[in-house]
């Protein structure tokens, strides 16, 4: 019966901006992901949770081409695209932008360089060589406003903090102005203040874009007051709010290891 | 456009760096030529000669740094385009000396008449108009750096396993030119010049113009590598080789910018070897010998990697210190001294001699500038960084994280 449904459903229709099925990724025999399914719709935000190992980073590569699937579908735009089939740099231009769980920065660039880098924009050598800023410098300041960032304008991004790397790269994720945001453990080594502070930065982005937010802080994604997909072992164990998974047995065994 | 483009690029050192050239290149072939040997002025011919040569090792540093100081490639192969180029020279100079050959045959160079050989071999045609000649110094290294680039950064081979390709590349080329067969005068190489465009090459007059010409060529390589570096596809460069994995997320082609960045630094190399022959009169196999490469990068170590001006200084300098210390009773321990210098200079000035004369300025975009003390990467020393550059990227499918140490974690 799983079968054909997932052979009815038309690609052309789904109505989900990304669409995970059958995803099963294995790594020297340890299946990282295992029949995977996520539905993410347009305009959406979603929080996904889990215990280590249970493949939420996996799923990120999935989606961004880093890691090629062994089976499964993942398709994007209302299945239009097949991911599976794009590299890295495709991927990113389709509109999925990603920040990454340590957070990399170009560390000897200046924080105006390093959204600039990230700006939507024509990619080729040639367009790059003799490229002109032009209305760049008034977007990269609005960006820098929305981050946080505007006095660190000048510095060398290698010279900020911890938490400004993290923003810097949320900021990049902005410029790249993507369809969809994959954002990894954002507040990872984050003070309390600066929890909060990205916690509003977020639901502000999600505004006007589609987010998946992968964090292990419980109170963060309690703020975020979003849908939650809990993955365990490579698959989904439960979906729904934050409160109907903090009260459901099973992810109470295997994520709080009680 | 271009030339605006080209004469906005340079800094204040950049403009240091060409007044210093451009003074080199009118007041040397002047003291030269036109004061008299008895004057305590007098440059000597030899003296021309010399320093001719070290302007185009200067070049060929400046090519290796735009690669290496700015995009990461640690390539141990740039004396092959070098030695290319020397070698289109070196066929034109050939096909020059016509009747005054010892074999006196119009067309046929010497060593071919030695080999018995009939007829000129096809890829020698062309040769003895200028024009063609001076396309293919630019082409063939040019063609060479793209193909090889295109398969290399394609399948993303990266840091050290690169450099070993590179390595053979260049040894393979050399155990190729040694054979008489392959029809570039084997062991003995392209040698006994007379005339580049009808002067003759052993002339004082003729060298010092290639001196000049050689100043000149340093300086435009110096304005196009700077221009390169400065606009937006330089920062994309500089991102690469800073997280190459990160670049690619944010949707550049990486493998495009390198091969892009390769070829063109192939085709400064080329000119660097071209405008050497004549200076030198000889091309022969030993300029593709892997050592001479790997010396390449020692000049831009020492100069200062990912500044440009500082590689041009650095191949001044330890070829200066080479042929004053190769002159003496120490020749025997040059190779120590050549050692020890990489190492000390790795060790103590990770941003080599200009990062002594830039101490205490704005780091800019420095490969090693060390702004963030925690960030280990920045505290290596230059070549260390490039060789362990990007391992992370040789098994892109199976590393879930960006950056480098932190291949094959399964899942997170």
């Amino acid at each position: 019966m799983l079968v054909s449904s997932a052979i009815e459903r038309p690609r052309e229709t789904t109505p989900s901006l990304l669409y995970l099925n059958g995803v099963t990724v294995t790594f020297d025999g340890f299946r990282a992901l295992d029949n995977l399914a996520l539905d993410i719709s347009h305009g959406e935000m979603r929080a996904i949770i889990g215990p280590n190992g249970a493949g939420k980073t996996t799923m990120m590569d999935v989606i961004t081409g880093r890691t090629r699937p062994d089976s499964g579908e993942v398709l994007f735009d209302n299945g239009s695209i097949d991911l599976a089939k794009q590299d890295e740099a495709a991927i990113a231009e389709l509109g999925i932008g990603r920040k990454f769980q340590k957070p990399t920065v170009f560390e000897n660039h200046t924080v105006e360089d390093n959204v600039l880098l990230a700006l939507e924009g024509d990619r080729t050598v040639r367009r790059n060589l003799f490229w002109r800023p032009n209305g760049h410098t008034e977007r990269i300041g609005a960006i820098l406003q929305t981050i946080g960032l505007k006095a660190q304008r000048d510095r060398l991004a290698g010279a900020l903090s911890h938490g400004q790397k993290q923003w810097l790269e949320i900021g990049m994720l902005i410029a790249q102005n993507p369809k969809l945001l994959l954002v990894d453990e954002p507040v990872a080594g984050m003070t309390d203040a600066e929890t909060r502070t990205t916690a509003e930065l977020l639901r502000d982005i999600a505004r006007s874009h589609t987010v998946i937010v992968v964090e292990h802080d419980m109170e963060f994604v309690r703020m975020l007051g979003v849908k939650v997909t809990v993955l365990n072992d490579g698959s989904v164990l439960a979906e729904g709010s934050i409160d109907e998974v903090s009260a459901n047995q099973r992810v109470v065994e295997v994520y709080l290891g009680r | 456009m271009i030339t605006r483009r080209l004469l906005e690029a340079p800094d204040g050192r950049g403009w240091q760096f060409l007044a210093i050239l451009a003074a080199a290149a009118v007041v040397v072939p002047v003291l030269n030529v036109f004061v008299p040997q008895s004057s305590s002025f007098h440059v000597t011919t030899t003296t021309v000669a010399l320093w001719g040569k070290y302007l185009c090792y200067a070049l060929l540093a400046l090519s290796l740094d735009l690669v290496w100081g700015y995009c990461g490639i640690l390539s141990l192969g740039h004396g092959a385009f070098f030695a290319l180029g020397g070698y289109a020279m070196g066929m034109y100079l050939m096909r020059q000396i016509g009747t005054r050959g010892s074999y006196a045959h119009p067309i046929l160079p010497d060593f071919m008449m030695f080999l018995n050989w009939k007829e000129l071999p096809w890829y020698w045609y062309g040769f003895n108009h200028f024009p063609y000649a001076a396309l293919m110094i630019v082409l063939v290294p040019g063609v060479l750096a793209f193909v090889f680039g295109w398969f290399a950064f394609r399948s993303r081979v990266t840091g050290v396993y690169l450099s070993i390709i590179t390595q053979a590349l260049t040894f393979a080329l050399m155990l190729g030119f040694f054979r008489n067969n392959f029809g570039f005068g084997g062991n003995n190489g392209l040698t006994d010049f007379y005339d580049l465009l009808g002067f003759s090459v052993r002339a004082p007059k003729t060298r010092a113009v290639l001196f000049s010409l050689s100043a000149v060529a340093l300086g435009l390589g110096y304005l196009l590598a700077q221009a390169v570096v400065r606009s937006k596809a330089g920062k994309v460069l500089i991102a690469i080789r800073d997280a190459e994995s990160r670049t690619r997320f944010l949707g550049y082609r990486v493998e495009n910018y390198k091969t892009y960045v390769f070829t063109l630094s192939a085709c400064m190399a080329g000119v660097a070897g071209a405008l050497y022959v004549p200076q030198v009169g000889i091309i022969n196999p030993s300029e593709f010998a892997p050592g001479n490469s790997i010396e390449v990068v020692i000049w831009v170590a020492v100069g200062g990697r990912g500044t440009l001006v500082g590689a041009s200084l650095g191949a001044v300098i330890v070829n200066y210190l080479k042929t004053m210390f190769t002159a003496g009773m120490l020749a025997p321990y040059w190779l120590f001294v050549l050692g020890a210098m990489f190492v000390l200079v790795t060790i103590f000035l990770p941003r080599g001699v200009l990062g002594l004369l830039r101490r205490g300025q704005h780091p800019g975009n420095q490969p090693s500038a060390g702004a963030d003390p925690s960030n280990a990467r920045g505290l290596t020393p230059p070549a260390a960084s490039g060789l362990a550059g990007s391992r992370a990227s040789s098994t892109p499918s199976h590393s879930p994280c960006v950056g480098e140490g932190r291949l094959a974690q399964p899942a997170e």
